[in-house]
């Protein structure tokens, strides 16, 4: 949904548990391809859903760095969950998509751009923080003088149910990056899980469209203080934090700290992060010809500043070891990307800290820089007497 | 200083899609050097493709891919937009092996470009080594078909052998239209009768009669420029009068693969040309 169909958020209302089928089917029968949390190879991911029963219902995630585990919740909660490693942007920027074709012709090639419509997605289950990841994608993508019409045709088209978490992990740093719990704006309707249905409100016109057509009923008061009490659970929970008080300059600054090369010893420079990332954005096109080499498609795909050829230039590789790329990683993400988009490129959801297979965390990596910056070893070894 | 004509700008509404264009004629420059003169298919671009000096295009073989390469040529001249081009890679290869009449794809102008308006009424100081020269002939074409409009016009280059040299043949033109240029090598054969040694000896000797009032535009490769720059300011010229024009690694030339990000700044976009205070205190940072 865009900003311009926004509308303040309307009364409350209330959704049983029975009538969340009719949310699927009516978002359906719109021509929406409904896509949702799903349970597959004992993680939350997300697929396309026709029924309740694709929900992962009664289940939860467990995280901390470098461990995620689905484990059996007391209670039959649909969302119950936090976040798996999926994120939306997989639909929005597709993993691999083909941005042009050539074909051969008698007297040279038929250079062309794909203009088949764009799929019609309806998201259930946007956690705020993935709502702040999709808005920054859109300044990326569709903000700047260049406009990716990939993305840009599947975001218009895109309906956004978000659920306000009721549970957060020890991963979960939104409060810090100002992007959550709580979803405020950016999606047409917004569903709060308690015990015996849900919270709903719209946010744009086609929200109120849609929930007009709902089997909901005014929420009643102590309906609305279960909701409260069922969010704010969700802020009590959040331990981690980030300092981003002038993290800008502090990692700027800091670009020869000696907490670059420790990181390096542990960062496998797997790319997980960045795949997991909802806002990291990084591709790269490649030719992907048939066998006669007169059709070819322009094919993008996901790419990673963590990998080696990544930085790939005529005659080297600018950024040759893993501490260089590591510090590209996390100062774009939480510096520079301030400087190019005018605002920090973290959202806080956690999923790099939980899908680093050795557990490398930003938020603390981030606290030893600011904790001993530059200056201050500088100051020491002076002391010290060492060069 | 900016001429202005009737411009077909080559940006289509899906910056994905390339437009072809026929390499008109091959021209040998220097060892795995070639000028290819392209002539764009669609008459609006053949008679109209604007670019400023600086610029580059994405020059797409199917089937191998794209690289960026700076246009070598005049801007005002539409009749074909040359780009002098190493062979580098499996794309700029392939390249070589065609010949007139080949069709080519291209997406551009993309980037931002050497500040000619800003030469207005100063001296201009151009440094080039190797093949940077052939990002910075457009604008020696621009700024000599404005001659009077500035003072001191001066072309230090450098190669690594004298059959290095890019544009030999326009040197006595460039001259008799006044433009002092003058050339050195790391090394020499008997045959070669001039300078010997790195360009920055040239800056070293040549008189400045106005450093405050100085343009500097160099490209050439990292270490060149970045000793040249540290020439130039010794010698006064203020950090806000250096223009430099960068390099990496390019995919999409439209900000959004971040292949070819420099610290804050996509070099697709924000660059290849920049000012040189904006980017001073990252470029001598370590495989950033």
């Amino acid at each position: 949904m865009t900003a311009a169909t926004e509308s303040t958020p309307s009364t409350h209302s209330f959704l049983l548990r029975d009538g969340l089928q009719s949310l699927i089917d009516e978002l359906s029968g719109d021509g929406f391809t409904v896509i949702g949390p799903t349970i597959d190879q004992g993680a939350i991911i997300f697929a396309e859903i026709e029924s309740v029963d694709d929900l992962p219902r009664g289940w939860t995630d467990q995280q901390q760095p470098g461990e995620y585990r689905l484990e059996r919740r007391d209670d039959d909660a649909y969302f119950g969950y936090v976040v798996g490693p999926h994120s939306w942007k997989r639909y929005l920027f597709p993993p691999l998509t083909t941005v042009a074709t050539a074909d051969r012709t008698d007297n040279g090639w038929d250079l062309k751009t794909p203009d088949e419509p764009a799929p019609r997605y309806a998201f259930l289950g946007v956690r705020a923080c993935e709502i702040a990841a999709i808005k920054i994608q859109d300044r990326v993508f569709t903000g700047g003088a260049y406009v990716d019409p990939i993305y840009q045709k599947r975001r218009e088209a895109a309906f956004i149910v978000a659920v306000n978490c009721t549970t957060a992990a020890p991963t979960c740093f939104c409060t810090s990056m100002n992007t959550g719990p709580r979803c405020k704006s950016g999606f047409d309707i917004a569903l709060t899980e308690i015990a015996d249905g849900f919270i709903v409100e719209a946010s744009s016109d086609a929200g109120e469209e849609l929930l007009g057509r709902l089997p909901v009923t005014p929420a009643a008061d102590d309906q609305l203080d279960h909701g409260e009490r069922a969010r704010q659970q969700a802020v009590d929970q959040i331990q981690r934090t980030l300092n981003t008080d002038g993290i800008r300059d502090l990692l700027l600054d800091n670009l020869e700290h000696p907490q670059w090369e420790d990181v390096a010893k542990r960062c496998l420079s797997c790319t997980n992060c960045t795949m997991v990332c909802p806002t990291c954005f990084c591709s790269t096109v490649s030719e992907v010809s048939d066998l006669t080499g007169d059709h070819v498609e322009r094919q993008r795909q996901w790419d990673s500043c963590f990998n080696i050829d990544f930085s790939y230039m005529n005659g080297g590789i600018v950024r040759s070891n893993v501490r260089s790329r590591f510090r590209q990683w996390l100062t774009h993400k939480l510096a520079s990307w301030q400087d190019q988009f005018e605002s920090s490129g973290c959202v806080g959801c956690g999923r790099c800290i939980t899908w680093c297979p050795v557990g490398i965390d930003l938020t603390a990596e981030v606290a030893t820089i600011r904790n001993v910056p530059n200056r201050a070893l500088a100051a020491t070894s002076e002391q010290e007497g060492t060069p | 200083m900016t001429t202005t004509k009737n411009v077909v700008a080559c940006q289509p509404e899906n910056p994905w899609l390339a437009f072809t264009a026929r390499i008109q004629q091959v021209r040998p420059e220097t060892p795995g050097v070639a000028t290819y003169n392209l002539v764009f298919d669609a008459p609006a671009l053949a008679d109209g493709f604007c670019f400023r000096p600086g610029q580059f295009n994405m020059l797409y073989l199917p089937g191998l891919g794209e690289v960026a390469i700076s246009i070598s040529g005049d801007p005002a001249d539409y009749s074909t937009v040359p780009h002098t081009i190493r062979e580098a890679g499996s794309v700029t290869q392939a390249l070589a092996r065609l010949g007139d009449g080949a069709t080519i794809g291209v997406r551009g102008p993309f980037g931002s470009s050497w500040p000619m308006d800003a030469c207005r009424g100063k001296d201009v100081l151009l440094v080039a080594g190797g093949i940077g020269l052939a990002p910075l002939r457009p604008a020696i074409y621009e700024l000599l078909a404005n001659r009077d409009d500035f003072g001191e016009f001066t072309l230090l280059y450098g190669a690594r052998s004298p059959d290095g040299l890019l544009y030999p043949d326009e040197y006595e033109e460039w001259r008799n239209a006044g433009l002092d240029v003058q050339t050195t090598v790391d090394r020499a054969h008997v045959a070669w009768a001039g300078n010997v040694g790195v360009v920055t000896v040239l800056l070293d000797r040549l008189p400045l009669k106005r450093p405050d009032d100085t343009l500097l535009l160099t490209c050439g490769p990292e270490i060149m420029m970045w000793h040249t720059i540290q020439t130039a300011l010794r010698r006064e010229l203020a950090p806000e009068s250096v223009y430099v024009s960068l390099e990496r690694n390019m995919n999409c030339a439209i900000g959004l693969c971040g292949h070819c990000q420099f610290g804050p700044e996509f070099l697709c976009k924000d660059g290849p040309v920049f000012r040189y205070d904006r980017v001073s205190s990252i470029l001598k940072v370590d495989d950033l």
